[in-house]
Order: C-alpha cells, then structure tokens, then sequence
C-alpha cells in the first residue's frame, strides 16, 4: 500500500522494456496499484486532526482552550470548552474513519482482482496491485483490462480484439483494437516471453483517444497508436483472449489520470457560516476591546481607589495591564456567540436528514432492490439550492435499451395500438404484445404491440416483406449459433441489433454471413443472399448500403440512412408516398424516436460490372481514394424507391421527460454532457423533452477550429439578443434572476433556446479566452447538450458554471466517465444498481433511477434547506441573546469578565437546556407537505436565490438576539437594582437565565411549524430538565460536596419562590416574543400574498398549462430534423468483406446453415493458409458470446 | 459485480426502507399558524394583563413608606477620618436626625445603602472560600483568597478574601424620641434577615466545644476590629460564620448600588404596628471608609410589599408594554382589516384572467 503513495518527477517520455522488470524497475514507473483512501492506521490520528484543526472554527476553539488555562484571564472554567471540543473532534474522526474504511475496501477489491501474468515464461495469477509496467498479461473475455496495455496480439484473426469502453468513456458501441502486425503473430506463450521489443512513447496523460508511441524490436522500428491500445477500464468483448504490454500502470493509466481529485465538499452555507464565523469573531474582538478599553478606564478611575477592597493582582501593575487581560477574559466568555456546538449540531442535522434520505420509500426502486443512499452526509442542504444539473446520458437518461418501436413501410404507419374505436391507445397493461410463437427462430424478449405487422408479413404484401428483407441484409451485424436456433447477435451498435432482431422476430432472420455472403432465413426459407459490395456507413454520409445478388440473380442495393440525406436521394416518382412518410417521419422525431429511412434500387447487371469496376480501380487507387469512393457511393445511392421508415426508441429510464420538466419549472437548468454522438444526443434531448420544437432555435456548434466555434458562439448569442430586443425585454444572462420577478420569469420563457456543442468544439470553446463566450452563450439557453465529450470536459463544463456563476451545480452519472464531473460538481449523484460502481463510489448521492432526483431535490433538498436556515437563524439568535448579557453586565461591574450567569449555566445552556428543541425543529421540521413541493417545484426557488439565510437573514437574526439581550439584562437590572429584595448578584443570575431559557424556548416554540410528538417532548423536556437541573445544581446535598462549585445553594428556591422574579420573567417573555409576533404576522399577512403566492399559483398554473400544449402537440408535426442517430463506426463494412473478423470457427458454424456450397470457406482457407494462428487451439475453442 | 449484489439481495429478502411513519417523515404533527384571530386577541389579552398587573403593581410600590439618609454626607467629618487608614484604631460617632410626619405601619427594615461599591466584580466575587465558610478545615491558600488568605507569618485568615475582608461594620442605633427629651431606643432584631438556606445550609461554624477554640489558629482579617467568633457575644446561634450581617455581607450584590439588609424592628410596645410618627435619630460607629473610592453610605427604614420595595419600575415596565400591546393590537387589526380588501380583489382577478 506504502509504495502506491510513491511521489516521480514529471517524466519525458517513457520507456519499457517487454519482460524486462529490472530494467523497468530503473525507471520507478508507479505501480498498478490504486489508493483512493486518505489515512492508514498510524497515520490517521494525526493526519486527522491536522486537517480538523485546518477548520477555522476548531483552531478558534483551541485557542480559547489555552485561553482559559491561564489563571489571570480565565473567566471561565476550561470545561466549558473543552467538552464540546473533544466531542466534535471525536465526531468527525469516527466519521472520516468510517468513509475511509470504504475506500481502503473498494481499494483492495480493485487492487485484489486477479490477472494473468506471463513470468518466467508461464503464466501466473497475479493480483492487480502486482502488475508491474512491461509485463505482458493476459485477457480474456469479458474480463475488465488491469491497467494500460499495448495489444501484442489476439486470439481473434489479424491480432483484432473488440472492447466495450462504457466504463471509460460512456460509448457503449463496442471498439475494434488490433495489435501491431509485427507482434500480432505472437500467439503462443513461448514466443511471448521471449519478446524483448521496447516501447517509448508519450508520458502519462489524461487523453483517452491520442496515443503516440514507436516498438522498437529486433533493430527496428514500428510506429503505435491510440488502435494499438486497450486502456484500463475497458472490457474485453467477444476476444476469446489476448495479449497485452503494459504501459501505464495504477495512477499513471488514462482512467485514472482523468478521474478529478477528489476534493473536499463544503456547501455554501459552511462557507457562508464560516464567513459569518469570521465577522462574529471580528464582531468579538471589538467587543473585547471596548470592554478592555472600558476595564482600563474604569480600573484607573475607580478601581485605583478601590484597592483597599480589592487589590490588584499580583501580577498587574497598571490599568492599561489590566484591560489587557480583560480582553482576553471577555474573548473567552463571549465566544459563546459561536458555540462549538453549531458545528456538532449542524452535523447531526445533516445526519438525519441523510437517513431520510436512505429510508425514503419513494426513492426505493424495487427492481433493483436499491434504495436511495445519501453517501455524503454534509452536503444536504444544499441540494435544495441546486440551479445547475449535468447529467450523463446513456443509463442515466436511458437505460441504453434499443427497443424497435415504430415503422412506417410504403405509406402505412405500424406501431401504435389502436384501440376499438380506432384511436391511438396508451399502453395499458391489458393489450397484449405480439404473439411470435410461430416462429422458433424469434427472439423471446423482443416486444411488439401492433398485431396488423405481422398480419402483414403474413399476407405476403410485398413491401413489408422487402422492408423486412432490407432490415435482415443491409447492416454490418454478426451473428453467432451456438446450437440450431440459439442465435446470438454481435451488433456494434444497439440501434442496429434493435433492427436486425426486428426482422428475426417478423420472419426475415439474419442466420450467418460470409464475407461474400449472407444467409437470411425468410419465412422459414433459408436463402442466401451474395453480398456485393457494403457501402459503409460515415458521418458525412450517414447511410449505409448492400449490394447483394438475389439467388434469382437479381442486383439490388439496399440502403438505409438518414431521412436529411436518404430523401433527396430517391426517385422522384413517388413523390405521395414520399409525403405520407414524411409526415410519419415527423410523427416519430417529434416522439423522439430515432428514424431511419430505408430506400432501395435495382442495378442492371452491366451498370453494376461497370460500377465494380470503377470501384476496384478507386479503392486500389493511391491518392485520392476516399475521394473516388465516396464519389462512387454518391454515384449508385441515387434515385432509390422508398420502402418506409423505421423508428426506435432509445428506452428512457421511466419518468425522465417528467422530471425534467418538473426540474426545468423549479427553474434549474439541465445540461447533457454525453460521449455519444450529437445525433443520439439530440435525439434523447427531445424525447426527454429538453428540447422541444416549441423552442425558438436549436444552435448547433460543431466548429473544428476556435475560429469557427468563437463566430457560431457569437451568432448564437446575436440572435438571441435580436430576438429579446424584438420582443421588448433586454436581454440578461449573468444576472441572475431578481427575486421572481414575474417581468424576469416571462422574458426567460420568451425566448427558448437550446444549444449543442461537439466535443472538438467544446475543447476550444473551454479555453481561457473563450470560456466566458461560451457559458453567457451557454446560460441564455434553456437546455444545453455537448456531445462527445471526454470525461475531462465533463469536468471542465462544471468547473466553468462553478467558477463563473456561483450556483450550486449537480453531476448525475452512473459511468466512471462521469466520476470527474461528479467529482468535480458541488453534489455528485450517482446512478446505482447497474453494472459499474465507479460513479456510485464517487458519488454524494445515489439511487437508482434518474426520476429520484425530483424527490432528492424538490422534497428533501429544499427542506434540509429550509431547516438548515431556520436552524442557523434560531441558534445565531439563541446565542447572541444569551452572550450578549454579558456585554451589558460589563458596564456594571467594573468591566471585570464577570458573568451573569453560574459557569454550570454556561456550559450546559448549548448542550442541555437548547441544543434538543433546535435539533428537533432542524429535522423534523416542514413547512408545506412533500405533496406540495411537487406540485408547485417553484417553491425551490427561495433556495436557489439564497433566501433563507444570507447575510440579511444573519443580521436580523443577530439584532433580534441583541435586542433580546438588552430586555433580558436591563429589565431585570430595573428591577433588582437598589431593591430591597433579591438584589444579590446569584439572585440575578438565577432570574436572567431563567427568562433567557423561557424566551427561547418560546421563541422555537414560534419557529417550530411542524410539532410532532419529538418537538413537543423536546421544547416541554428542555425547560423540565432546566428547573430540574437548577434545582439539583442549588441542592444542600452538592453544595455539601463540593462547596466551591456549587455556590448557588439554595438561590433556586428562595429567588424563584418571589413573585417579583416571575413577574420580571414574564414581563421579558412578553416583550421579547410580542414584536417577533407582530412582525411574523404582518410579514405573513402583507408580504408572501403580494409577491410569492398568488405569483406562484399563477405562474405555475400558467407554465403547467404551457406544459399540457405542447405535450398535445406531440402528436402534430415536428420539425424537419435528423433522427437518424446510429452510434455506427466507420470501417466495419470494410472489415466485414475482408472476412478479417470472422473466425474460423463462427464460419464454419454457419456453414450448416448455408448448406449451399462453400467453396468459398476454402478459398478463404487458402487465404489464411500461412497464418498458423488462426489454426491455434486457442483462437479455434468457441464458446457462445452474449452479446 | 451485478450476480454478487443480487445474490445480496436473494440472502437479505429486501432492503426497501420500513414504511414506519417516522422515516417516511409522516409524523402527525401539529402545525400552528399565526392566524389573525389568534395572533389579534393574544395581543389584547396579554396588553390587558399587563396593563392590570402595571397598575396593581404601581399601586402597591406607592403604598411602601422609605426614609434614607447618606450619613456619609452628613457625617463629613468622620468619612475624612476614615480616608487616612492609619486612623483605623479612632473611634468616630456621628448621628443623624430625621422626623416622621405619619405612622409607619407594617414590616419595617432598616437597610444600608452602598453606592459605587463593586461587589460584583469578578475578583472580588470569586475571593471567598466556601469551604471554609461551611466550617471545614481546608487549605484555603489554593483558594481564591489571595491577597486576603495567609499572613505573612503563615496565619490563616477567617474568613478569608476579599469580601469578608470588607465587610461592614458600621453600626446603627436608632433611637425615638418620645418628647422632645427623652429618647427611647428602637428595638432592632439582628437575625432572621438572611435565607434560611445561607445561615443553615452554607455557612457553618467550625465544631468545636467553643467558637473560640473552634477559631484557634486563624486570624481576623486585616480590616476587622474583632475576630470572628466575637461578631456577636449575645447570641451563640448568631456569632462565628453564621452572624446575620456577615451571611448577608457575603451575599454579593449583583450591581455596584445595594442595599442590605441591616436590622428589623421588633414589634414590641409602642412600635408593635411599626413606627409611629415623631422625631428619630440614627447613632453611627462609623467605621466604614466609603470616600475613597468616591462611594457613598446611606441609611434606610423602609417597609416592604409583595412586589418589593418602592421600586416603581416593574409596574411602570409593566403599564407601558400593556399599553403598547394594545395600540399593536390596534394597529395590526388596522392593517390586516385593510389588507384583506386587497387580498381578495386579488383572488377575483385571478380567474379573470
């Protein structure tokens, strides 16, 4: 564990050596080893009390602890002190112990998984933690990758391996990696370790898709790349195994060296109150000096004269002396203004309401069996002040299920369930899916609820039979048989498998392909199908197309795509159904479903020949080759027919577009940061309803260079400025919104924008001298997604609106690609109970589904904000009124740091006699029911502005604390001074802490809005337990024992048993409590009808309204956008007709299914003939990959 | 990762929260508002009730009879003696005359008044053993007797600190002048001014088979004319640590200003109702330095109430926050009637629109 912690100098460049540890060791590379945790067991002790002692309130409390230890000042008893010290140090230690010990377990849990190292020229089981830099491991399937290694070779045919790097980067399409052709060939393990190539290449850093580096190996040199690499994080798919080097290890790997640091959380109210800590401590300070000032003075003056009665101490010699030490003794009485104990307390409230939070019911989702959990226990108030939310996409918005939804095949639209009278119905739980029992070759878990399909299919109507056909020949899937009728799918992207097991399930099964052909099981019927040509999918063009040859003969392409692109490419004859699919089209989009079109042509055999030629030439051809081919593929995608349109849902999590609407009416912004495609993202940003057509415009930035990012930043922000000046409202982005404003509130609503920024864009647009551009540009919108993002940027994105906007900011993510963002984001939520825990460990919150965040925030943050602030208000009053006493009293007695009160008085008063009925109001109390926080999310807004308890909010709180202070001292002191009765000073003491226990507790009685039985026991219990206490403190008995601290013997009975006592006691109460009644009431009566409440029920009800419109509309026309969003990768279309991917075995699999001749198995025999690794007994063993 | 937590999940049969009222933050609870109707009738009510018991309390303060004299005025001559504190062994008497125009009836205590003299300052509050007090033997020189604790020759003192040390020892006479001759004493009762609880619970003697004894080994303190346990020979249960006026002396006062208890009358023969009307004259020992630290010395006869002395400021604190309740009641009920207007020409408008 020690040698994790090992600090390098930066490096230059790295060197390793393959199966060289010791020449490796040289360079002190770190470690595969990870450390999270902070502290180990001998360091804790110190190293925790160094960073408590780093808080300023604890120094503060030390401080006054050696204060008081020096007889000459002490006004006070060090038990005051240091009691409540020890217990919150002790506190806060068991806590960060705890969080620590659950580190150090997830810690060795990684650090303990076992991998496979080749030493000694075996392979050896080797924990994680173990691996060093250089040595080779070993992979296998589905296992997750160690640390960053250099692919040295595959079982996989041409050294390819597939990995899933969802974990890393949150792309949940699978990767093609390929080793090195030179190292490719190692396929055993003797050959391995006799390999003694050196790698340099570029140090550590944190850039998931750049890796420069060169092999050198038996005198020369190969260069290496980012396709050579798998990285930490990364899982091996579909690979039976492979090999790899080492290169970066434990902290040095990309995962890790892009996972932000993890930082110390504090919420703005512990700024805030650390901030008011200082002034009161400032605020102090002058007190003591006008009281030393005064002691100077007074011992000059009088106290001079008075020495016969009372000398000076030995020690004094002057009255400037003396009111030198007066100043300290009054720092130690006053102090009490901030009590120790508002830390402790603040951190029990939080602590409730985390449990809240772990017991909340509705936050528990059942089919996970997770239940919420509040990770992070200091952080909750502040998620009632949350005006930013950053949410990840894929399995945090969706639940990455690609579900064929909707299609629309020559005119006719399928897809919706009709109920009887003919209307599109909702899925209720009565209709039934689609029986596709007939057919044994269907997948059981696909769904389907429109019955008239397969009546169609059935029928044999030819386009929906084409439609079909197209769906089961035109994509880049493999499929995989373990026995006859398992079929498995390996698609590359979800939308795609959601595709092809469409047409499985409607009788057009994808049985196997050849790089020459594809088997298609039509009907029941095999039929294969020569595969000509796979005119591969790019982003430019956003189409893919087949050219196969019927075994009639017949050449046709087959071509699905993007409506944008496919649209203009059809022939113009069909110009009506062109049309009707259009609008069909447009029915989906609005949906937010992903669209694809699918079109198809014949090809006259010469027109073919002719055309295969040319691409033969084009494809061999040395310059210009992308050129001519894309000029090729232009060339035949031309004057397609249409066939129809598919639409599928990328599945939400449930409730998403809910929330977010909810979430967007409580006026909290909501960025996607996603590492999907722009496509993909926009897509999910309208079924989510982020974006809606309502809104006025959607900038796109996707500029490569800053040029172009800081001109489209610069329109965007033009227009929108246009568009406000139009409408009459200036425009305002920084500022943020006046308290609720209503003419703010409507100019926001008057222009909705929305804003999608690339990756590459959002890189320039995150440096220095633009990011302001960006984040005004960025703020104005109603709803901003950057796509293909790195989990850096992610970062990054927060840390700009951190730094700029000063609003509390959530990351939600459930990916380790979201661990920085979460990191990094005031409150990290993390998605549990799915595969992958990195988030979830990195996270302050957790649960399961996205729709909890409406409840974490709506019911439980605004009320931990609420009871937070009227705790904070509550106790910064309860303590200026009792320690302010002291200050009067100063004027009276000669400046002498006497206090008014029993020092016993003193140290319980925050403890005991206060400190439950506070608690109790901090967390139990609420203001309106959860019901109503729903129903009306712009009750949160008070938190997002800060209103319950600022500066302002302080300052009232302290005046009234002065205030009362001044009735409770001078009222008695009106009473009692020059009195016949009870004028001794233990009497007064008795009687002023009496009043001040009464007052307060009837001032919480007046906070407390919510009295359950808990607040009722507790206020009642408080003022028991004083006068119980009183009276046990002033009893013969404790007197006896201990005569010179209890010297109030007595004074409880004989000063309360006089009725001038009480009725100075309830003259204070009277006056203390009427003006803060009065002044509620008429607050309650003038303020909150004029301005919160009938705003709030209008605007709501106007916002809801707006809401049910365009949730109407959703049925009417969209726009005319994209939806075609393929998480596709350019070259597998290549791949797949080289037969490079193919195994051996899966094609000899297939071949039964094929039946027909393959010679072509034997050709491709020939082909690999001198490649003896194919042969290998490890690349031949197959198992079934799930995919 | 996802087979272990579901095989969690199978052994735990769930991990849904308790559906208890209390952690789904159900609690029946009482929720108060301040509405008009209880907000408006607490502010007269408790006007009213302060606005009576002001006035009860006025009149019963106007009902207490107080006559004070600052003799230490009056007799300039032997405050000047006392300032030079090598005149501590002279004697100085000094009288003081004043007329009762009418009967004083009731309880009549006879206070002394000290002003400026700062009892409540914190060294001086702490300068006192309570051990020692209860008659224990204890080492009161870890105390916070010092400079008052020891002699210089090891003698402890005692009682010890500084407020035993100051204690007051000016004695007062009062005497009655029957005709413009003769003159009666007043009879004065000495003990029974103090909480039972001071003069049986926290001050006790040392035990011994005599006070003298009991006191062997100590000294007085520096001030005292005399020993302890000759405060008073009269009386064995008032004499020692227990003396009325030492009990009371050591009851520090809570401001600079006081008055304390000195004597009662006893209410015997012709003073069995109170005083009666005439001339008086208090006799002083003036004992007591007062001048040097610019304070002052008076002498007091007063009778006493329920509420107190004459002290009007309770009633008066009382009649005006009564008053001032009631004008809020008042002016809250304005402003609430006149906004209710408001409000409901708002909620009309709302459909409206």
């Amino acid at each position: 564990m020690e040698l994790c912690a090992k600090k390098h100098p930066p490096e230059e460049e790295r060197r390793v050596r393959a199966n060289a540890r010791e020449y490796n060791e040289k360079f002190q590379y770190a470690s595969n080893c990870i450390k999270t945790s902070k502290y180990n067991v001998l360091t804790f002790l110190p190293v925790n009390l160094f960073e408590q002692f780093q808080e300023v309130a604890n120094t503060y409390f030390l401080f006054l602890l050696i204060l008081q230890l020096i007889p000459q000042i002490s006004s006070l008893s060090w038990f005051t002190t240091i009691v409540p010290l020890v217990l919150v140090l002790t506190i806060t230690a068991v806590k960060d112990a705890t969080d620590d010990y659950f580190r150090h377990k997830s810690d060795n849990q990684v650090n303990n998984r076992q991998s496979q190292v080749l030493i000694n020229g075996s392979l050896q089981q080797e924990q994680w933690m173990n691996v060093r830099v250089g040595d080779i491991i070993k992979l296998e399937n589905n296992q997750f990758v160690a640390a960053d290694l250099l692919l040295l070779s595959s079982s996989e045919p041409h050294g390819l391996c597939y990995i899933e790097t969802a974990e890393l980067d949150g792309e949940t399409n699978m990767k093609v990696r390929q080793a090195s052709p030179v190292t490719s060939v190692l396929g055993d393990i003797s050959r391995l370790a006799q390999f003694d190539g050196e790698v340099i290449c570029e140090p550590p850093n944190n850039k998931l898709d750049k890796f420069s580096g060169t092999l050198y190996w038996k005198e020369n040199k190969y260069p290496l790349s980012n396709q050579n690499m798998l990285l930490r994080g990364c899982m091996l798919r579909n690979t039976e195994c492979c090999f790899g080097l080492v290169i970066f290890a434990g902290p040095d790997t990309k995962l890790m060296q892009n996972s932000g640091r993890t930082k110390f959380k504090r919420t703005s109210i512990d700024r805030l109150m650390n901030t008011l800590v200082l002034w009161i401590f400032g605020f102090l300070v002058c007190m003591g000096v006008i009281l030393a000032i005064g002691n100077g003075i007074w011992e000059y003056e009088v106290g001079a004269c008075f020495q016969i009665y009372l000398p000076w101490d030995a020690a004094v010699d002057s009255a400037f002396f003396s009111g030198f030490l007066s100043f300290w003794s009054y720092i130690i009485i006053l102090n009490t203004v901030v009590p120790i104990s508002l830390y402790v307390s603040v951190e029990v409230i939080r602590l409730g309401h985390s449990y809240f939070i772990n017991w909340d019911k509705k936050m528990y989702c059942a089919q996970r069996q997770t239940p919420a959990e509040a990770r992070t226990t200091t952080l909750n108030e502040e998620l009632g002040q949350v005006e930013y939310i950053f949410s990840d996409k894929t399995g945090t918005l969706t639940q990455n299920i690609m579900v064929f939804s909707k299609c629309s095949i020559h005119g006719r639209s399928y897809g919706d369930v009709l109920d009887v009278l003919g209307h599109k119905a909702e899925l209720g739980e009565r209709t039934e899916p689609v029986d596709f029992s007939f057919n044994p070759l269907a997948d059981p878990r696909f769904r389907f609820w429109d019955a008239s399909l397969l009546e169609a299919v059935k029928l044999g109507d030819p386009h929906v039979h084409e439609f079909f056909r197209l769906l089961s020949l035109c994509h880049t899937v493999m499929s995989e048989e373990k026995s006859e009728g398992e079929l498995y799918y390996k698609a590359q992207s979800p939308d795609e498998g959601a595709l092809v097991t469409a047409a499985r399930n409607f009788s057009f099964v994808f049985r196997s392909r050849t790089p020459k052909t594809i088997t298609v099981h039509e009907l029941g019927q095999a039929v294969t199908y020569q595969l000509l040509a796979i005119l591969d999918f790019n982003n430019v063009r956003k189409r893919m197309s087949v050219i196969v040859r019927s075994p009639e003969g017949r050449i046709r392409l087959y071509c699905k795509g993007a409506d944008t692109i496919l649209l203009e490419r059809l022939h113009p004859a069909h110009h009506e159904l062109l049309n009707v699919t259009t609008d069909h089209l447009n029915e989906y989009a609005a949906e937010g479903l992903r669209t694809l079109v699918l079109a198809y042509k014949d090809l006259e055999d010469g027109y073919y020949e002719d055309w295969a030629e040319q691409l033969l030439r084009a494809s061999t051809a040395l310059e210009g080759r992308e050129d001519r081919l894309a000029h090729l593929y232009e060339e035949v995608e031309r004057d397609m027919m249409l066939l129809g349109a598919t639409a599928i849902e990328d599945k939400l999590q449930q409730g998403v577009p809910e929330t977010i609407a909810i979430l967007t009416l409580a006026n909290i912004k909501i960025w996607v940061l996603t590492g999907d495609k722009q496509e993909t993202a926009v897509n999910i940003g309208y079924s989510c309803k982020m974006l809606t057509d309502d809104m006025t415009e959607v900038f796109i930035v996707t500029g490569h260079t800053v040029l172009e990012v800081r001109e489209e930043l610069r329109k965007a922000r033009e227009k929108m400025m246009d568009s406000s000046r139009s409408m009459g409202n200036g425009f305002s982005c920084q500022e943020k919104l006046s308290s609720s404003g209503l003419s703010s509130v409507l100019e926001a609503i008057a222009g909705e924008y929305a804003l999608v920024i690339n990756g590459h864009s959002l890189a320039h647009a995150l440096e220095a001298d633009m990011e302001l551009e960006f984040l005004e540009t960025a703020c104005a919108c109603k709803a901003v997604i950057c796509c293909r993002v790195t989990p850096l940027q992610k970062a990054q994105v927060v840390e700009l609106v951190k730094k700029y906007k000063k609003a509390v900011t959530l990351a939600i993510g459930d990916g380790a690609n979201d661990v920085s963002m979460i990191k990094t984001a005031h409150i990290g939520v993390g998605i549990s109970g799915q595969e992958g825990i990195q988030a979830v460990l990195a996270s302050d919150y957790s649960f399961s589904q996205f729709k909890f965040l409406q409840r974490l925030l709506l019911v439980h943050g605004r009320w931990s904000y609420l009871r937070m602030c009227k705790f904070l208000c509550y106790f910064f009053y309860k303590n200026f009124a009792f320690t302010m006493v002291h200050f009067w009293f100063g004027f009276f007695c000669g400046f002498s740091a006497q206090t008014v009160y029993d020092q016993y008085f003193i140290t319980l008063y925050n403890i005991v006699y206060t400190s439950l009925p506070v608690l109790a109001m901090g967390v139990f109390d609420q203001d309106v029911t959860e019901q109503r926080s729903m129903e009306y999310p712009k009750l949160y807004e008070p938190g997002q502005l800060n209103l319950l308890f600022n500066k302002r909010e302080f300052f009232i709180c302290i005046a009234q604390g002065i205030y009362t202070s001044v009735l409770l001292f001078f009222l008695p002191y009106g009473v009692f001074a020059d009195t016949a009765l009870g004028a001794d000073y233990q009497s007064f003491a008795v009687t002023v802490a009496t009043s001040l226990v009464i007052v307060v507790s009837v001032q919480i009685g007046l906070d407390t809005g919510f009295w359950t039985a808990i607040n009722h026991f507790f206020i009642w219990g408080s003022l028991a337990v004083y006068f119980a206490i009183l009276f046990a403190m002033h009893s013969n008995g404790l007197f006896q024992m201990f005569p010179n601290q209890f010297r109030f013997v007595g004074n409880a009975q004989n000063t309360l048993a006089q009725p001038t006592v009480w009725l100075t006691i309830t003259l204070t109460t009277v006056v203390c409590i009427m003006p803060v009644v009065a002044f509620r009431f008429l607050k309650l009566d003038l303020k909150p009808e004029l301005s919160d409440t009938v705003r709030y029920t209008q605007l709501v009800r106007k916002k809801q309204r707006a809401q049910h419109r365009y949730l109407r509309r959703v049925g009417r026309a969209g726009s005319r956008r994209s939806g075609y969003a393929f998480s596709h990768q350019e070259g597998f279309g290549e791949l797949i007709m080289s037969g490079k991917n193919m195994r051996l075995s899966s094609l000899a699999l297939s071949s039964f299914a094929t039946r027909s001749g393959s010679s072509w198995i034997e050709t491709l025999r020939k082909k690999k003939g001198g490649d003896s690794n194919a042969n290998s007994p490890s690349g031949g063993a197959d198992k079934p990959l799930k995919v | 990762m996802k087979n272990k937590n579901s095989q969690k999940a199978e052994e735990r049969p769930s991990r849904c929260p308790d559906n208890s009222a209390f952690k789904q933050q159900r609690l029946p609870a009482w929720k108060p508002k301040l509405t008009a109707p209880t907000v408006l009738s607490s502010f007269f009510v408790i006007g009213l009730f302060c606005l009576l018991v002001g006035i009860c309390l006025i009149l019963s303060a106007r009902s207490v009879k107080e006559i004070q004299i600052n003799y230490s005025d009056t007799c300039r001559d032997c405050s000047k003696l006392r300032e030079d504190s090598s005149n501590w062994d002279k004697e100085c008497n000094c009288s003081a005359h004043f007329t009762l125009q009418e009967n004083v009836t009731g309880d009549v205590f006879l206070y002394y008044r000290l002003e400026n003299f700062y009892q409540n300052h914190r060294r001086y509050v702490l300068s006192r053993s309570d051990a020692q007090l209860l008659g224990q033997d204890v080492n009161i020189q870890n105390s916070y007797c010092a400079p008052f604790s020891t002699y210089s020759n090891g003698t402890p003192m005692a009682p010890c600190g500084a407020i035993a040390n100051s204690m007051f020892n000016d004695t007062i006479h009062l005497s009655y002048y029957i005709n413009s001759s003769t003159a009666i004493q007043v009879p004065l009762l000495k003990s029974g001014n103090s909480w039972w609880s001071d003069k049986n619970v926290k001050f006790r003697n040392p035990s011994s088979y005599n006070l003298s004894s009991a006191f062997a080994g100590t000294a007085r303190p520096p001030y005292w004319q005399k020993p302890v346990y000759l405060l008073d020979e009269e009386d064995e249960r008032n004499n020692g640590y227990i003396n009325d006026d030492f009990v009371i002396w050591m009851r520090v006062s809570a401001f600079p200003t006081f008055r304390n208890v000195y004597r009662r009358l006893s209410p015997t023969k012709q003073f069995a109702d109170g005083l009666p009307a005439g001339n008086y004259t208090f006799h002083i020992a003036y004992n007591f330095p007062v001048t040097k630290f610019k304070g002052k010395k008076q002498v007091l006869l007063s009778t006493i109430t329920w509420s107190g002395g004459s002290n009007l400021f309770l009633g008066i604190a009382y009649t005006v926050s009564g008053a001032v309740t009631v004008l809020a009641g008042f002016i809250i009920t304005a402003i609430h009637l006149k906004f209710r207007t408001k409000k409901t020409y708002f909620q009309r408008q709302n459909p409206s629109r």
